[in-house]
């Protein structure tokens, strides 16, 4: 075996040796905590080895069993999907670090480490697979287990969550599946390449329109835009702390990721009534979850609606369907990957010196827990986007590029969300940290130097990125330019 | 004639999934979004023409087909489908048993992970 099809495989395959591995010493959970971490090490040495080997620009591309193109089941990494999967492995390591049992949100058990890595060998394929059959493949690995964790609590409402998240997910898997079969049935192809090769000349412009927005609304549901979002506030805050980081910071990102790579290099002949569609929908999913957020006290169910907030930002960027835009999108989505894990992570902190996840019964952390009012306020600020933080950067790219297309609107209303999004976070602030509590202060428990690692490496990835966001940017416009985008630049 | 009928009998399917998926109870939903999904898998054989063909084997010495061959592509897709679904049927309908219990249950009444209305119009508390 060669070491390129090695390397392009490894994504896959590293997360399911791990999976095996976790499940053999199920039964001591010291030895299964150990592979596990030793399982999310590899993973970003892989990515960072994956990164390395593209510096210059090209593909990793498998196909397996060397069947001729067209015919093999292919993989092709590129830095849109190296970058994507170099990030998911990060926090993986951090979740992974994070004490399983901080806050009182429930167990962890001995199946959720492999179905964690069974999550992860979904992601990884998500991230290289290089035909729209095999991306609806590995959404679906990752469908089943991110089922598996969220029912292995075994109360009532993880198996409503689950039950929930489970029909609303069966609706966009079936959606994908039409989509895919009619782009087959008009193209004959199902390789991103070949089908951008192949539709602008297929002479059915009004059957392509039909089923590629069928196939971005099957990828908007898995990414939980406006109007399909239901499911995530539902199911997430059922799953213990480190697991809903998890899920907070790359499931929803997968789905992004689909439409990018959809944007990106299959629906370029039939951009135009598509991409205003996409750009709308992305500000009403970006008004939705902010306006959601603002409603809502629970810790969990405010930020899990800012998910849903976010990912209209990167919508937004994706549906300018420029260099500018993607390059921002893409921007975005890294950010907030590791942004997002960790307002969760802090959140199971917050949770355990506060003794709720209600904002209206905890209070005083600032004058108990000033280092942990200092290690919230960080990625908060990111993600409001407070200069200085990669959040910043990210709106900034994707308001000027809003702007130098001619998009007010939409860049107007990306701002306007940012002012929400400040409203919201200080709600938070304001409540959690500042606000004298009713109860006399608790003994000040411990807080575990595992958690504090795992969260500060978050944060401090953050403000790395928000001091010095030069490398990052040139890295996502070139990361966008191997694709074939709508309006101007590319390939 | 054929590919009419087979339109018309994709369309029922999807129908009678549609219809029951719609309804209230837990394991009618189940079983409406497992025909559903069986409806999809037959669209995707459909998108590999439906035709009368012979199977796509090359007798030894031949080069090419002499005859009509069937699409195995759209046929391994299927079977892929097919495999993911009914994995994901069973354990939908294991959730479904579960939460109802024997019961017929409302899926309204799926609230316990969800925190109730206070008076006031504002998000009532969790545990």
């Amino acid at each position: 075996m060669n070491a390129v099809l090695l390397l392009t495989a490894l994504p896959v395959l590293w997360p399911m040796l791990t999976m095996l591995a976790c499940i053999a010493c199920a039964g001591r959970s010291r030895w299964q905590e150990g592979v596990a971490f030793a399982g999310a090490v590899g993973f970003v040495a892989i990515t960072v080895a994956l990164l390395a080997g593209l510096a210059d620009g090209a593909a990793y591309v498998a196909h397996f069993g060397d069947w001729p193109a067209g015919f093999a089941i292919a993989f092709r990494i590129d830095r849109l999907g190296a970058a994507m999967l170099a990030v998911s492995a990060l926090v993986l390591l951090a979740v992974l670090l994070y004490p399983a049992r901080v806050d009182a949100s429930g167990p962890v058990g001995p199946w959720s480490r492999p179905l964690l890595f069974g999550l992860m060998t979904g992601v990884g394929g998500a991230f290289s697979s290089a035909d729209l059959f095999n991306l609806y493949v590995w959404f679906e690995v990752m469908l089943i287990a991110a089922l598996g964790l969220l029912v292995q609590g075994g109360r009532a409402a993880h198996f409503e969550a689950g039950f929930k998240y489970l029909v609303l997910n069966l609706v966009g898997t079936v959606w994908l599946l039409v989509a895919v079969g009619g782009l087959y049935g008009v193209a004959g192809q199902l390789g991103f390449g070949q089908l951008a090769a192949v539709l602008p000349g297929s002479g059915q412009a009004a059957l392509v329109t039909v089923f590629v927005a069928l196939l971005l609304l099957a990828l908007l549901s898995k990414a939980a835009a406006f109007p399909l979002f239901f499911w995530l506030p539902a199911a997430y805050p059922a799953l213990p702390t480190p697991l809903l980081a998890l899920f907070a910071g790359l499931l929803t990102k997968v789905g992004a990721y689909g439409v990018m790579r959809v944007v990106g290099e299959i629906a370029v002949p039939v951009a135009q009534p598509l991409l205003p569609a996409l750009g709308w929908l992305a500000v009403l999913t970006m008004l939705a979850g902010v306006l959601g957020a603002a409603w809502h006290w629970d810790m969990r169910r405010v930020l899990a609606f800012h998910i849903i907030s976010q990912i209209g930002y990167i919508l937004l960027g994706v549906a300018l369907g420029s260099v500018a835009g993607l390059a921002a999108a893409l921007f975005y989505t890294l950010h907030h990957i590791v942004v997002k894990a960790n307002l969760f992570l802090i959140g199971g902190l917050m949770r355990r010196c506060g003794g709720s996840f209600d904002l209206r019964r905890s209070g005083g952390l600032s004058v108990t827990r000033p280092a942990l009012a200092l290690l919230f306020a960080l990625p908060a600020a990111s993600l409001v986007g407070v200069p200085l933080t990669s959040g910043f950067w990210a709106k900034y790219l994707l308001v000027r590029a809003c702007f130098a297309q001619g998009a007010y609107a939409w860049g107007g209303v990306a701002l306007l969300v940012g002012a929400l999004t400040l409203y919201s976070m200080s709600k938070v602030w304001i409540e959690a940290f500042w606000r004298r509590p009713e109860a006399p202060a608790a003994a000040v428990v411990p807080l575990p130097w595992r958690a504090w690692v795992a969260c500060g490496a978050l944060a401090a990835i953050t403000l790395a990125i928000g001091v010095y966001p030069q490398t990052l940017i040139a890295f996502a416009e070139a990361a966008v330019a191997d694709l074939a985008l709508p309006n101007g630049g590319g390939r | 004639m054929t590919n009419l009928l087979f339109a018309l009998s994709v369309a029922a399917i999807a129908a009678a999934g549609l219809w029951l998926a719609l309804r209230r109870d837990l394991v009618d939903i189940v079983i409406g979004l497992a025909l559903v999904g069986t409806a999809a898998n037959l669209f995707l054989f459909g998108a590999g023409r439906v035709v009368e063909a012979r199977p796509p084997l090359l007798a030894a010495g031949e080069t090419a087909f002499a005859h009509a061959v069937a699409n195995p592509l759209p046929q391994a897709l299927v079977l892929t489908a097919i495999v993911i679904g009914f994995a994901l049927t069973c354990f939908a309908v294991a959730l479904a048993l579960r939460l109802a219990g024997g019961r017929e249950v409302d899926g309204d009444a799926l609230s316990a992970a969800e925190p109730p209305p206070a008076r006031d119009g504002e998000p009532g508390g969790l545990p």
